[in-house]
């Protein structure tokens, strides 16, 4: 990383530092942020539809979100907590130079992510199981309403599972990058922003989980 | 396929995996944006031919009444392939991308953009997408046919592959964000030491209100296309009526980026005409900062008028008043840099070379477009010329007649710094000639079709109509021609023409001061940015340097 720092001169002769497009931290963060944006708007729109549809079918939404099951989504909810806990403190532990540690805590993240789908998918499962899907007949003779609701709640949920998954392959991506000293206690801006992904993954769902299991 | 011209870019580049014998490999995996740049507008290039033989094919459809060489079917899948090609592969990814590319780092006195990578995997996501819409020709019912708009609920019903566009548009869409943050991080990080916001050159302004429309507005229709296919593929109801759906809904959702990225074709087009008129005039620009933050409000302004293409669909009188007025509010913008060119051009002593002609034939038919879409943002009036020719001729005189020309002006302003070489001017303006000839000759009676009742996306027509179309294809034919006589001509001047030199036009910017074409990794030695974009003196620039000498092999 060490590299010597090239220079401009001004007409008093003073030296300005020229910032070089290889290992521009500032640049890497600005980068993640502006692409962090982008899933806000994405699920910011999604937010909005609901907000579309919950007006106009506000009973039908109320009366099918008795219909989820509190307690998984609950536990969900907790999981997600504790997962991003862990990978802040994956990320401590490798500024500290504890690699080991912060590998440890990256396992355990990764692990937390995979008891969050096997849990989601348990809760699609019981879903689908009573004809609950989109485009089934069951789902067409309960209204309007709750078609709308199981729809958007199919969605997004299923565009926020896409969003766990991407996380765990970044986060083994991420293990293989430690392994191979590409990042190290030195140079972490990779698994900085990997952490500030899985906030983002935490935050949407702290969204998700009111709206679809708490309107009840 | 280029000049050998010692040390430039064309001879040595960084890939993504190591070094590569083969020539296409070092290609089509370098991650230096003056490549990334080719490669983009090559392919661009293609696509945009491809789509001109499209509307070729329309008009020739359209010559007479009746049904002559296509189906109403196959019609209205060459007009959705058409629409698709040209917004979605073309003129959105066209100034940027291709033009923008290389010119940026330059301009900044960057050595590169913040993300090397990352360009090269829009580059190849920009591909796939391409390749994706163009391969659903050959799978079951062919090409979409709902017109680039997608429309709910008809583009839930149809049986032709919409799928396959909409996947294609929402990975061009990507690509499309992916320059923008790459543009936004390398204007914040990498102007050279010196160059506030307020000393960028234009074109770097007009690129950088365009990033940020990328980055906002492009996500929204990437939802909205998944959603149209989540329908397709589950039956979700988000659009469809019989579902307790909203079709409308669609259509607020898609204007909301669709129209702001009519400004993102327009405001790099914009640039690259505040980098020529400065230049052929010998002046500095009159008012920089207002063009700049024109820009910028522009785009703001842009995001707020969605509803002005939705007047007829049943929102409520109160909406259409505000989106009309808010419409209005476009105009005064983008009036104040027309009136700053002109003011620019006023008593200079001009230089009448081709990338100046084709400015100034730009702002002939960009201001016949305008002009037209206020009329259109007047509510009484849009109700009657909603979905007829007049809307047609409108779009066309403002993308075609406003982006694309002067997209075609850059081309001729920067081929020297691409090639190292000069076109041959003669052949340069006769070209243009005939475009812009062929252009109003093809458009022009549009305008009277629609007042007159010609209804758009229809395969046939009424025989007090003919007269029109008949008028237009024969525009089509001579426009063209001119478009093939142009890309000739800027071929022949890269293969053949004379070396131009650093900087042909006495030109100010930081591009124009290293040589042609540009060495890897740009600059020698970069400089310190104290002085404005466009200074000149008694018509000539105040500021010589010479930054090619490289010190050193910089980075490996
Ligand atoms: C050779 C030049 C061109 C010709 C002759 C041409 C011709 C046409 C015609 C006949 C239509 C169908 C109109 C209708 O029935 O509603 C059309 C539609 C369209 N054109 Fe072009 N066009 C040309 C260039 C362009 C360019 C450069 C762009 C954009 C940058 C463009 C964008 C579109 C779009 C977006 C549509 C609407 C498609 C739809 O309704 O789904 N065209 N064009
Ligand atoms: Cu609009």
């Amino acid at each position: 990383m060490d590299k010597k720092v090239e220079v401009a001169y001004d007409k008093e002769g003073n030296a300005h530092e020229i910032v070089d497009f290889n290992d521009d931290y500032i640049g890497a963060k600005i980068g993640f942020w502006l692409f962090l944006f982008t899933e806000v708007m994405i699920f910011g729109s999604m937010f909005l539809i609901y907000a579309f549809y919950l007006f106009q079918f506000d009973e039908a939404f109320v009366t099918s979100s008795g219909g989820l099951n509190l307690f998984l989504g609950g536990t969900n909810t907790v999981i997600l907590l504790i997962s991003a806990l862990c990978m802040g403190l994956s990320l401590v532990k490798l500024r500290n130079g504890d690699v080991l540690t912060c590998k440890r805590y990256l396992w355990l993240t990764i692990v937390l992510a995979v008891v969050f789908l096997g849990i989601k998918y348990v809760e699609w499962n019981t879903e689908i199981s009573h004809g609950i899907y989109p485009g089934s007949a069951h789902l067409a003779s309960m209204g309007d309403g709750a078609v709308m609701f199981f729809g958007l709640y199919f969605s997004i949920t299923g565009l926020h599972g896409l969003h766990i998954i991407l996380g765990i392959g970044t986060m083994l991506w991420v293990l293989g990058l430690i392994r191979s000293q590409k990042i190290t206690p030195k140079n972490f801006v990779i698994l900085e922003n990997t952490a500030l992904y899985w906030d983002l993954v935490h935050l949407v769902w702290v969204f998700v989980f009111p709206l679809f299991y708490l309107i009840y | 396929m280029s000049p050998s011209i010692p040390g430039s870019f064309y001879e040595h580049t960084h890939t993504v995996f190591g070094h590569h014998k083969s020539k296409i490999f070092q290609w089509i995996f370098s991650i230096d944006h003056k490549r990334v740049s080719i490669l983009y507008l090559f392919s661009m290039l293609a696509f945009f031919l491809v789509a001109v033989g499209l509307a070729l094919s329309m008009r020739l459809e359209l010559f007479s009444p009746g049904q002559d060489i296509m189906s109403p079917q196959r019609y209205n899948q060459v007009f959705t392939m058409h629409g698709v090609i040209m917004i979605f592969l073309f003129i959105v990814p066209g100034i940027p991308a291709a033009l923008g590319n290389f010119l940026l780092p330059l301009q900044i006195g960057a050595r590169d953009v913040s993300f090397p990578k990352l360009n090269l995997l829009s580059w190849w996501l920009y591909m796939f997408g391409a390749i994706l819409a163009v391969a659903s020709l050959f799978v079951g019912d062919g090409f979409a046919d709902t017109g680039w708009t997608f429309y709910a609920p008809y583009s839930i019903k149809t049986g032709t592959n919409v799928i396959w566009a909409l996947t294609a548009a929402f990975i061009l869409g990507l690509a499309s964000i992916l320059t923008g943050i790459n543009f936004v991080t390398t204007i914040h990080r990498l102007r050279a030491p010196g160059m506030t916001f307020f000393k960028m050159p234009l074109f770097v302004w007009g690129l950088y209100s365009t990033a940020w429309i990328q980055i906002l507005a492009t996500p929204i229709v990437g939802v909205s296309l998944v959603m149209v296919i989540f329908e397709r593929v589950f039956g979700v109801g988000f659009f469809d009526p019989t579902k307790g759906g909203d079709p409308v809904l669609f259509e607020h959702m898609f204007w909301i980026y669709s129209h702001p990225a009519v400004y993102l074709m327009i405001l790099p087009a914009f640039g690259i005409a505040s980098e020529i008129v400065p230049t052929f005039c010998r002046k500095p620009i009159f008012g920089y900062r207002s063009i700049a933050i024109s820009s910028a409000m522009i785009a703001g302004v842009g995001y707020l008028v969605w509803g002005h293409h939705m007047f007829t669909s049943g929102i409520s009188d109160m909406v259409k008043l505000i989106f009309s007025l808010l419409t209005f509010f476009v105009a005064i913008p983008t009036g104040v840099k027309f009136f700053d060119w002109i003011a620019t051009m006023y008593k200079a002593s001009i230089d009448f070379k081709a990338p100046m002609v084709w400015t100034v034939g730009t702002f002939v038919t960009f201001i016949i477009g305008g002009l037209t879409g206020l009329i259109l943002g007047t509510i009484g009036v849009n109700v009657y010329f909603h979905d007829t020719y007049f809307v047609v001729a409108h779009f066309h005189y403002t993308m075609l007649g406003g982006v694309a020309f002067l997209m075609f002006a850059g081309f001729h302003y920067w081929l020297p710094k691409f090639t190292g070489r000069m076109y041959s001017e003669k052949h340069a303006i006769r070209a243009f000639y005939t475009v812009f000839v062929g252009f109003n000759l093809l458009w022009f009676p549009m305008f009277l079709a629609g007042a007159f009742g010609m209804p758009r996306r229809y395969f046939d027509y009424l025989p007090e109509f003919e007269i029109y179309h008949k008028l237009s294809g024969v525009g089509s034919w001579i426009f063209a021609i001119g478009i093939v006589y142009m890309l000739v001509t800027l071929y022949r001047g890269w293969r053949y023409g004379e070396p131009a030199g650093p900087n042909p036009w006495n030109a100010t910017t930081l591009e124009w001061q290293i040589p042609s074409p540009p060495q890897l990794e740009n600059f020698g030695e970069i400089p310190y940015v104290d002085f404005k974009p466009y200074e000149y003196k008694n018509g000539e620039p105040v500021h010589r340097m010479d930054l090619s000498v490289k010190e050193g092999q910089g980075h490996g």
